[in-house]
C-alpha cells in the first residue's frame, strides 16, 4: 500500500493545503495586515496629541508635542543614549542574574518535594511584596554609583516570577509522559531532562516577557531614588525638575524602546528555544 | 528467558485502601501467558485491564498475591527493558520530532546515535511514516501518531507488548489495517502481545487467547482459546469459526453478568 493510499496520510497532506506555493508572499501579506491596525492607531494617536497641544495652546513644559520630542531626541541624542546604554546595562544584567536564579532555584524544588513545600509558599508571598522599595536599601549596600545596586533591585524582581512559574511547569506535567518514562526506567535526572525541562520552558518564556518589562521599570525606578549622573532614570528626574520637559519625555520614550527591545529579545529566543510550541503552530514552522 | 512471559497467582489491588474511596480494581487473578502468545483481555470499563496491565509492567504495585515477567519480579524486568507498553494515547512528546520521538528508549537506554537512527528509520518504516521523521507530533493525525507510538514500542525489540486498547482512537479502517500490521509484526517476531480491547471483533481476530473480565471486583470469569488458523488473513473475518468464536466471547461476557454492545 503506498503512502499516499492512506486517508491518514491524505489528511496530513489536506492539512498542508493552506500554505502551498505562494507560502512566503501571503504570509508576509498576512502578517502585515495583522499589523498594520496597531500601526494606523499608534500614529493618528501621535497626531491627535499634536492637533490637540496646538488646538488648545498647552504650553511646552506641561505637555511638549510629539514632534517636539523628537527633535529634542535627536539634539540630545549623546546624551540620552549614554544614559540609555548605561540603564540597558543594568536592566538585562539584573534580568540575567535573576532569571537565571529563579531557574536554578525552581530546578531544585522539582528536585527535592521538602525543599518545594518549604520555599514555594515564602516565594509566593514575597511575589506580590513591592520590591522596589528595596532600592535605598540597595543603594546603602552597594554604593548610589554602583550599578549593582540597580542590578540588585532588578534581579530580585525578575527572581520571583520565573522562579515560581518555572517551579509550576516543572512539576506540573502530563502523567502519562512519566510513567512512559517510567515504563522505560528512566532515571529522574532524565525524566528531568526529557520531560521535565522541555514541559516547563511555556511557563519560564512566560515569566520572562513579564520579567523583561519589570526590569526595565524596575532599573528606572531604582535610579529615581539617586545614582551617576549619565542613567535614564537620575537623567529624567533632573530633566523634569528643570522643567525641561521635552528632554524628560525623550528619555521616557527611550526608555519605553528599551522594554520592547528587551521583550522582543526573549520573543525571538522562545521561537528559537521552542518553535513545535502550539502559540507559533498557526504560522507553520 | 523462562517459557512463561507471565504469572499472576491471587493477584489483588485497592486502591486508596482504608480511605472512603477505596476502590477494589482487581481481586484473585490467576493467569499464566506463555511466551509468544497473543493474549487480550476483554471486559467493560473499569474491571481492572488497565490496573492489570500497569502491574505487570510495574507502575503499579500488587495489594496482594504474586506476579512474574520473564522469570522475574516485575520490578526487574522493568528495569532489564523486557517490554513496551503502548498507551491509548500516544504520548508523543510534542517537543521532539517524529524520529526523536521513536528514539527516545534508546536515548535513554544509551544506545549511540548512528545505530538509533538506523533503528528508528527502520521501524518507522515499517508503520509506513518514514517521510514523516522529521515532522512534529502535532503535524500528524491522530491514527499517524498512534503509529509513531508503536514503532517507539518495537524500536528496542522487548520480547513482551503491553498494549492498553492502542488501537481504541482509530477510525473502522485504519483499524483493521493496523490490526494486519501488527498480527505480522507478532508473527515475525515472535513476541509476547497482552492486549487490552472493548472490541469483541478485535479480540477474536488478534488473539491466541481472550480473556474476560467483569467489574466490581474486577476479576477474571472466563478464558477462551482462539484456534482459529494461523495466520489469519482478510478472509479469517468472514469465515464461520471465527463468527463462533465472537458469539462465544459476547456469551461469556454476558455470562459474566456484563452487557456489552
Ligand atoms: N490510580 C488509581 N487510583 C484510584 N483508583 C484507580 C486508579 N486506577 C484505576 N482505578 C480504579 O480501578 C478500577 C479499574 O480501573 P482500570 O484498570 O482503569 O479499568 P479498565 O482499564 O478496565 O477500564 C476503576 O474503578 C478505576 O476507577
Ligand atoms: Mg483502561
Amino acid at each position: 500500500m503506498s503512502l499516499r493510499d492512506d486517508p491518514d496520510v491524505l489528511e496530513a497532506f489536506d492539512a498542508d493545503v493552506p500554505g502551498e506555493p505562494q507560502v512566503d508572499v501571503s504570509r508576509l501579506r498576512e502578517r502585515l495586515r495583522e499589523v498594520a491596525p496597531a500601526i494606523v492607531l499608534f500614529f493618528a494617536a501621535l497626531a491627535l496629541w499634536e492637533l490637540t497641544v496646538i488646538a488648545f495652546g498647552i504650553q511646552e513644559f506641561l505637555l511638549p508635542r510629539p514632534t517636539v520630542i523628537v527633535g529634542t531626541l535627536v539634539d540630545n541624542w549623546t546624551e540620552i543614549s549614554k544614559a540609555a546604554f548605561a540603564t540597558f546595562e543594568e536592566a538585562v544584567g539584573g534580568f540575567v542574574v535573576g532569571a537565571a536564579a529563579g531557574a536554578l532555584v525552581a530546578l531544585a524544588t522539582a528536585r527535592w518535594t521538602g525543599f518545594r513545600t518549604g520555599v514555594l509558599p515564602i516565594a509566593i508571598a514575597l511575589n506580590s511584596a513591592p520590591i522596589i522599595a528595596l532600592a535605598p536599601i540597595m543603594n546603602q549596600w552597594f554604593g548610589l554609583t554602583n550599578p549593582v545596586s540597580k542590578m540588585a533591585v532588578v534581579a530580585i524582581i525578575v527572581f520571583f516570577p520565573v522562579m515560581i512559574n518555572t517551579a509550576r511547569g516543572l512539576t506540573e506535567v502530563d502523567p502519562a509522559e512519566l510513567e512512559l518514562l517510567d515504563s522505560y526506567a528512566a532515571s529522574p535526572s532524565e525524566i528531568m531532562r526529557n520531560v521535565r525541562i522541555p514541559s516547563s520552558l511555556p511557563f519560564v518564556f512566560a515569566a520572562l516577557k513579564v520579567g523583561t518589562v519589570l526590569s526595565v521599570i524596575g532599573a528606572i525606578v531604582a535610579e529615581y531614588f539617586g545614582g551617576p549622573r549619565d542613567v535614564l532614570g537620575v537623567y529624567i528626574t533632573q530633566q523634569a525638575s528643570l522643567l525641561h520637559i521635552a528632554e524628560a519625555w525623550a528619555a521616557i520614550v527611550v526608555a519605553t524602546v528599551l522594554g520592547v527591545a528587551m521583550y522582543t529579545i526573549v520573543l525571538v529566543a522562545e521561537r528559537l528555544i521552542m518553535p513545535w510550541h502550539a502559540s507559533f503552530r498557526d504560522q507553520r514552522v | 528467558m523462562s517459557e512463561h512471559a507471565v504469572v499472576a497467582e491471587g493477584v489483588g489491588k485497592v486502591f486508596n485502601a482504608g480511605s472512603s474511596d477505596q476502590v477494589e480494581a482487581l481481586k484473585g487473578i490467576d493467569l499464566t501467558i506463555g511466551a509468544g502468545e497473543f493474549v487480550s483481555l476483554i471486559g467493560p470499563s473499569g474491571c481492572g485491564k488497565s490496573t492489570l496491565l500497569r502491574l505487570v509492567g510495574d507502575l503499579v504495585q500488587p495489594s496482594a498475591g504474586r506476579l512474574e515477567v520473564n522469570g522475574k519480579t516485575p520490578h526487574r524486568a522493568r528495569l532489564d527493558r523486557d517490554y513496551a507498553m503502548v498507551f491509548q494515547k500516544a504520548t508523543l512528546l510534542e517537543w521532539r520530532t517524529v524520529g526523536k520521538n521513536v528514539q527516545l528508549p534508546l536515548e535513554i537506554m544509551g544506545v549511540d546515535k548512528a545505530e538509533r537512527e538506523r533503528r528508528s528509520r527502520e521501524f518507522l518504516d515499517l508503520v509506513q511514516l518514514a517521510e514523516f521523521s522529521d515532522h512534529y507530533p502535532w503535524q500528524l493525525s491522530g491514527g499517524m501518531q498512534q503509529r509513531v507510538a508503536i514503532a517507539r514500542g518495537l524500536v528496542f525489540d522487548p520480547a513482551l507488548l503491553l498494549m492498553d486498547e492502542p488501537f481504541g482512537a482509530l477510525d473502522e479502517m485504519t483499524r483493521e489495517r493496523m490490526q494486519m500490521e501488527l498480527m505480522d509484526i507478532w508473527r515475525r517476531t515472535g513476541k509476547t502481545v497482552v492486549f487490552v480491547t472493548h472490541s469483541i471483533p478485535e479480540a477474536v481476530f488478534l488473539s491466541t487467547r481472550v480473556v474476560v473480565m467483569s467489574p466490581r471486583p474486577g476479576r477474571i470469569t472466563d478464558v477462551i482459546d482462539i484456534d482459529l488458523t494461523q495466520p489469519r488473513t482478510f478472509d479469517t473475518r468472514e469465515s464461520t469459526p471465527y463468527y463462533e468464536k465472537m458469539t462465544e466471547v459476547r456469551e461469556a461476557l454476558r455470562a459474566a453478568g456484563v452487557g456489552v454492545e
